[in-house]
């Protein structure tokens, strides 16, 4: 009789489990896990015969060439400063949205204007980068018109780097705030509702209710989202920068973040080594952030830690 | 009952803070509304304003006139999006039950191998050259499904949402004689509904606002999904050109401003008329994912 423990115990008893979850087991096997091993191609100087492991080995030389061209902190630096002016601002404004949305009276109103604002998370980028177009737009973009019509003089933004910076800021708050206030209304209706009963009796206004009641029961679940998002602080939103920006040379310094770079010397240059090279320093400075995240999760509330 | 004062000062806040918000929300879309319906001649003379000074529906007239490349994009996204979605959510579901399943005990090594995934990656390149060299999918409609197929989060989301499923439920149907793949097929799905609209919907909002794979993979113009095609359509005069001269209209009279916008007002309508209906469902699957992944 075979070990009532044993793997291969397992295996006879749930044969059935087993065939149900290797669809799944062999698409992540093929689409994640095989392109792992193809991080060797950071190593390597590709060539399309050679293919992932026949090209010939060049050392660091990839690396090199990546933190030479002067790119590679640029990049890392737009990467990280957009995503923490993201977080802020994002998360601020949601909260602010679903605190009010708790709080406020007219059931008609309320429901209206979250259906309103979640409709963007619902647009594709190539929409949002149309909304650009027509909105900033040079020659007759809607906010030059508007400026003309003010008297005042119009403005450039595809000649003008810094001020890429406040509209993909507007753009990333646009987009999120429906969905984001979505989810932390949720975490406001979870909130006890005979704590809001007893202040009540002992005669707080509801400006003294928010400040002492709903913002500290919600500190846990934003430390948590925090954290959680700080482990993506290293991945730009390829589809938002690429649409939002364009394939705008002018700009590029205030605006390329790694996985645009990534993208652009793919497709552009067929620059499979260096860009191999750069997704890999991606990969795992990230990989050490989310490690680091979760252990201060870990420390603040057990239950939330991701593994 | 009199009104506290704090409360009507708060009223009267909230509501102008959500009104500003809601109108920043808005406002692109009436913006790309108007300028769809305006001559090309007062948008290169006054610009593209919020009241249209000159209204023409020319724009909509020469799309609806030669709409065949318009209504391929439309075909290759909904045949994408319909396959691409039915198949995702099926193995996704099928995924979410075993590792829902108490007696499976390798659940929580597979759910790690699943998670792994999304904390460690090889990137773009060798992902890429696995996709071109090895699975041979340029060109090819499954280079558009197969990426999107199955997504990690999801699986996590609905096995949280099977957990709501009593286990007696389970254990009476095995009892019975029913194999894990019959009280999949016939007991789950079915109690599984309103989760399935969930997360299949959020999977079909991955296919259909989906360019990214089509810019990666797929070079052939008969073959470009809705969004990709809006996307040539915006960057790439020659796009419009094309539509002109099968529609008759020579080129330099051709109201390109308002046919980008009108091409974007025809490729977004469905989603926006749609999403009232199924605003619910990703309410929901925010909210159930928002709890422990």
């Amino acid at each position: 009789m075979k070990k009532k423990n044993g793997i291969l115990y397992e295996l006879n008893k749930n044969k059935v489990k087993f065939l149900m979850i290797m669809p799944a087991v062999l698409y992540f096997f093929i689409m994640c896990y095989v392109p792992m091993t193809g991080i060797v191609l950071a190593f390597k100087n590709y060539t399309y015969t050679g293919g992932i492991f026949k090209s010939p080995w060049v050392g660091f030389n990839n690396f090199k060439f990546f933190f030479n061209s002067g790119k590679a902190f640029l990049v890392t630096k737009n990467t990280i400063l957009y995503n923490i002016a993201f977080l802020i601002i994002n998360n601020f404004l949601q909260i602010t949205v679903a605190i009010i949305l708790s709080e406020l009276a007219g059931k008609c109103f309320k429901k209206i204007s979250q259906s309103l604002m979640f409709l963007p998370y619902f647009i594709s980028w190539v929409v949002v980068g149309a909304f650009i177009y027509n909105l900033f737009n040079y020659e007759f973009g809607a906010v030059n018109t508007l400026l003309n019509s003010m008297g005042m003089e119009p403005i450039d933004v595809y000649s003008n780097p810094s001020a890429w910076k406040y509209i993909l800021v507007a753009v990333s708050a646009w987009k999120w705030v429906g969905y984001g206030s979505v989810l932390y209304l949720a975490a406001i209706l979870g909130i006890d509702s005979e704590i809001y009963e007893a202040a009540d009796i002992d005669g707080a206004n509801i400006f003294k209710k928010i400040w002492h009641i709903t913002l500290p029961s919600l500190k846990p679940t934003v430390i948590i989202l925090l954290l959680l998002s700080l482990g993506n602080i290293m991945k730009g939103d390829f589809q938002m920068f690429y649409q939002v920006v364009g394939n705008n040379g002018l700009v590029l310094d205030a605006t390329d973040v790694i996985d645009t770079y990534v993208v652009r010397s793919l497709m552009d240059l067929q620059e499979f080594g260096m860009t191999a090279a750069a997704g890999l320093y991606q990969s795992v400075l990230s990989l050490f952030i989310i490690l680091g995240a979760n252990k201060l999760i870990k420390i603040i509330d057990n239950d939330y830690a991701l593994f | 009952m009199k009104i506290r004062k704090d409360r009507l000062v708060f009223n009267i806040l909230g509501v102008v803070v959500i009104l500003l918000i809601t109108l920043f929300c808005v406002l692109p879309f009436l913006l790309i509304l108007t300028g769809s319906i305006t001559s090309q001649g007062s948008i290169l003379r006054d610009g593209y304003r919020f009241i249209p000074k000159e209204i023409s529906f020319q724009a909509y007239q020469i799309i609806f006139e030669s709409p065949d490349m318009l209504l391929k994009a439309y075909g290759v996204t909904i045949m994408v999006t319909v396959i691409g979605t039915l198949t995702g959510l099926f193995f996704t579901a099928m995924t979410a039950y075993v590792l829902n399943s108490k007696d499976f005990k390798y659940r929580n090594h597979f759910s790690f191998y699943f998670y792994f995934t999304t904390i460690f990656g090889g990137g773009l390149v060798p992902w890429y050259i696995m996709m071109v060299k090895y699975l041979k999918m340029k060109d090819t409609y499954m280079a558009l499904i197969f990426p999107l197929l199955m997504n990690v989060i999801y699986i996590l989301i609905m096995r949280n949402f099977m957990k709501s499923i009593p286990d007696a439920i389970f254990e009476s149907a095995k009892l019975d004689g029913a194999g894990d793949f019959t009280i999949f097929l016939r007991l789950v799905l079915p109690l599984s509904k309103p989760s399935l609209a969930t997360i299949g919907l959020f999977i079909a909002l991955n296919y259909w606002n989906d360019w990214y794979n089509a810019m990666l993979f797929v070079d052939k113009q008969s073959m470009f999904p809705l969004q990709y095609f809006l996307y040539q359509i915006l960057s790439k005069l020659d796009f419009i050109n094309q539509t002109a001269s099968r529609s008759g209209v020579p080129v330099p009279q051709m109201p390109s401003e308002p046919m980008k916008l009108a091409m974007t007002v025809v490729a977004t309508g469905p989603i926006v008329l749609l999403y009232p209906f199924v605003q619910k469902y990703f309410v929901k699957g925010i909210t159930v994912g928002a709890v422990k992944g």
